[in-house]
């Protein structure tokens, strides 16, 4: 290559370095660098100009696509990493341990991003530290204010250990492994606190939801449905960890994964539908409309469909069919939680709402970003090698196989 | 009989475990402590504002008043109220009589057990013993769950602002403290609008129902509405068809005090649970690997 060059014209020179230099980054890095710098950009004129000035928001609604899609979506997506967790170092399937390091880092990047939308949400970011110090213990926010704190910073040390192993700090991952039992404990209650807490948040608007959205049981809903979302998450996360970083998780490990997701689905569905029989609503009473639709749509092909693609096993077996099954779910997730917060709210208010361009390249932005610190951590630390230094059950596990099962070797 | 590699250790186990139950306990007891602090009471000589709906002829005294003493700018002509202006005075055709209008007041209504109040994270808006709702702005972090919460859609936002605050009417409190009245009642010159102790007014809304049945539908919007408010109306035309909210009878924070009362229950039994689900796997992996249980590797 040096030799050619030394013949070429300078232009065509740095037209060809410009050219390498893509190549090496990644035609797809490079999309994801640009959307995520339209998005500071965005996020800059957002908190120069302000809420009214950036986004459709209104008296008529106060909240709107930041809330429903970048925190109550955003945290729904990040439960893989409790439910992962929790399966390999509290139910001891240690055959999972593959996925939970990827699964920790999407879930401690997806509370970082749900961190960054809020402080684009709320109208005085400066003030977010506002509820450590002053307290309102009714408050369901207070209760998310604080989970979000508490569990962003149980992730933090959940995931620490790859980043002190890619530092070369060996004795600092070691240190944080050996307590990494109480740590995920920790995880799964503030976890299950957060994601409950995201739907108590609306009960407080009993005269303002429709009822195809409004139960008392929404807490419930959206801890059931996050469980399935999570699931679905670490599906996606790690066919996408095989495709690019060649990180391959055998068969076996992703359809005891969706083994597990039917009973999940099937567990969420049933809610609902029980829920609505029971309360005297659903979206089989009275005419067609968006809301029947939207609520008939997210237990039906967010729920019911991929439970029954997945519950056959012949179709379980499929990589494809499995890919598909998870964006169901994903969207149908996604789907309950722009529902329930903004659709739920469309008859009480008296004028109609759509986001703005900006609040979509804020959302694509942070998602972008969000990637690209993915990448990054998949490049340089080692997030998909099994650990240096095992934890001490994993190591158990090892010592049983070397001396039980092979005691000849 | 020590092992190399050994899994966690049962008595580590519950170690941790005990840690973890002090923390939450901790936190729980700290957060009932705050709990028990309920919410006011409808306390009877807390003062309230009864607005006649037949006596309003829409001159907008009201309006001029507010804004002059809080000092906003803007169109007092304003049906709803925003960020700049926290009372308005909206016209509404009576249904089925097309030349008969009413002049409908709208403010915040001051909840006696206000869903905002419920709601705001960090205490900005609390109920006083008087009777208003007050707003503590440099507490504010923007969050608009207030906005969410209130079923009477009273808290408004200051959107043309990089900095905004929250925005509703303050029930004059600065001036109840110094002994005077709110500026709205004192500029109303027909007596639609009524200052007083709200058990009094009350009983004054009752009494004009009692006397004058023919004149007035027989409720006062603000008596039960969301818990009741210190503010109270009567009307000769139906409240739902002026546009007035359908509020059941609950405050709406009644909804989820129970749901927060229940956190460090939760949060224990999360906790106790998964330690044990850990203790007993732990037990199995042991005894899988042929071993005694790990708990026991270090007696003599």
């Amino acid at each position: 290559m040096k030799e050619l060059a030394q013949h070429a014209a300078p232009g065509t020179m740095v037209l060809r370095g410009l050219s390498e230099r893509v190549a090496s980054i990644g035609w797809g890095r490079l999309v994801l660098w640009a959307v995520a710098l339209s998005g500071a950009a965005a996020m800059v004129y957002r908190l120069g100009w302000g809420l009214g000035a950036s986004t459709n928001l209104s008296d008529d609604w106060p909240w709107g696509w930041w809330i429903a899609v970048d925190v109550m979506g955003g945290v729904a997506l990040a439960a893989g990493a409790f439910v992962v967790a929790a399966w390999v170092h509290v139910f001891g399937r240690h055959r999972y341990e593959v996925l939970a390091k990827p699964a920790v880092l999407t879930g401690f990047l997806g509370y970082l991003m749900v961190v960054v939308g809020l402080l684009m949400d709320i109208g005085r970011p400066y003030r977010i530290w506002h509820p450590i110090v002053m307290w309102q213990p009714h408050s369901v926010m207070f209760e998310v204010a604080w989970c979000v704190m508490c569990y962003t910073t149980v992730l933090a040390l959940e995931f620490s250990p790859v980043a002190f192993e890619g530092l070369g700090w060996r004795r600092a991952a070691r240190r944080v492994r050996r307590a990494i039992v109480p740590l995920v404990i920790l995880g799964v209650m503030f976890s299950t606190l957060h994601q409950s807490s995201l739907g108590s948040l609306l009960l407080i608007a009993p005269y303002r939801m429709n009822p195809l959205w409004y139960s008392p049981l929404l807490p419930v809903f959206y801890f059931a449905s996050a469980v399935a979302a999570g699931l679905a998450t670490v599906q996606l996360e790690a066919s996408a960890a095989g495709r690019f970083y060649g990180h391959r998780v055998g068969s076996a490990l992703m359809e005891g994964l969706s083994r597990g997701l039917v009973w999940v689905l099937v567990l969420n569905a049933a809610l609902r539908v029980a829920d609505w029989v029971v309360r005297g609503t659903g979206p089989w009473m009275g005419p067609v409309t968006l809301e029947s639709a939207l609520a008939a749509a997210e237990v039906g092909l967010g729920m019911l469909v991929p439970a029954a693609l997945l519950a056959v096993r012949s179709l379980r077996r499929r990589s494809a069919v499995r890919l598909w099954a998870a964006w169901m779910v994903v969207a149908g997730v996604l789907m309950n939680r722009i529902d329930s917060s903004l659709v739920a709210m469309r008859q009480s208010a008296s004028s109609a709402y759509w986001p703005s361009v900006l609040e979509f390249v804020v959302t694509a932005g942070i998602i972008a970003g969000g990637m690209l610190a993915y990448d990054c951590v998949a490049r340089h630390w080692p997030l998909f090698e099994a650990a240096a230094e095992p934890t001490p059950e994993r190591a158990a596990a090892e010592h049983h196989r070397k001396t039980v099962e092979a005691p000849a070797s | 009989m020590p092992h190399a590699g050994a899994p966690i250790s049962r008595r580590a186990l519950l170690a941790q475990g005990a840690g973890i139950v002090v923390f939450t306990l901790a936190g729980g007891a700290a957060s009932q402590a705050r709990a028990s602090a309920a919410p006011p009471d409808a306390a009877d000589d807390a003062f309230g504002m009864l607005v006649d709906l037949t006596e309003c002829i829409g001159c907008r005294s009201c309006v001029y008043a507010c804004q002059e003493v809080n000092g906003w700018r803007g169109d007092p002509e304003r049906p709803e109220p925003d960020g700049e202006q926290w009372t308005a005075v909206r016209e509404v055709a009576v249904p089925g009589h097309p030349d008969e209008v009413r002049y409908v007041r709208t403010q915040c209504f001051h909840c006696l057990d206000p869903a905002c109040a419920s709601a705001c994270p960090v205490a900005a808006l609390r109920k006083t013993p008087d009777g208003p709702v007050a707003y503590e702005a440099d507490r504010c972090i923007g969050c608009r769950y207030c906005m969410v919460a209130c079923p009477f859609h009273i808290p408004r936002y200051q959107w043309d602002r990089a900095l905004p605050l929250v925005a509703k009417c303050a029930f004059c409190a600065r001036r109840l403290a110094a002994g005077e009245i709110p500026a709205c009642a004192e500029a109303c010159p027909t007596g639609a609008t009524l200052f007083g102790k709200r058990s009094e007014l009350v009983a004054q809304a009752r009494r004009r129902i009692r006397e004058h049945p023919d004149r007035y539908v027989d409720r006062i919007y603000g008596a039960v509405e969301a818990g009741g408010t210190s503010w109270l109306y009567l009307s000769d035309v139906p409240f739902e068809k002026l546009g007035f909210p359908a509020v059941g009878a609950s405050a709406p924070g009644e909804f989820t005090r129970p749901v927060m009362a229940k956190v460090p229950a939760v949060a224990l039994g999360v906790a106790g649970l998964m330690a044990a689900v850990r203790w007993l796997e732990g037990g199995r992996e042991a005894g899988e690997a042929g071993r005694p249980p790990a708990g026991k590797e270090r007696e003599p």
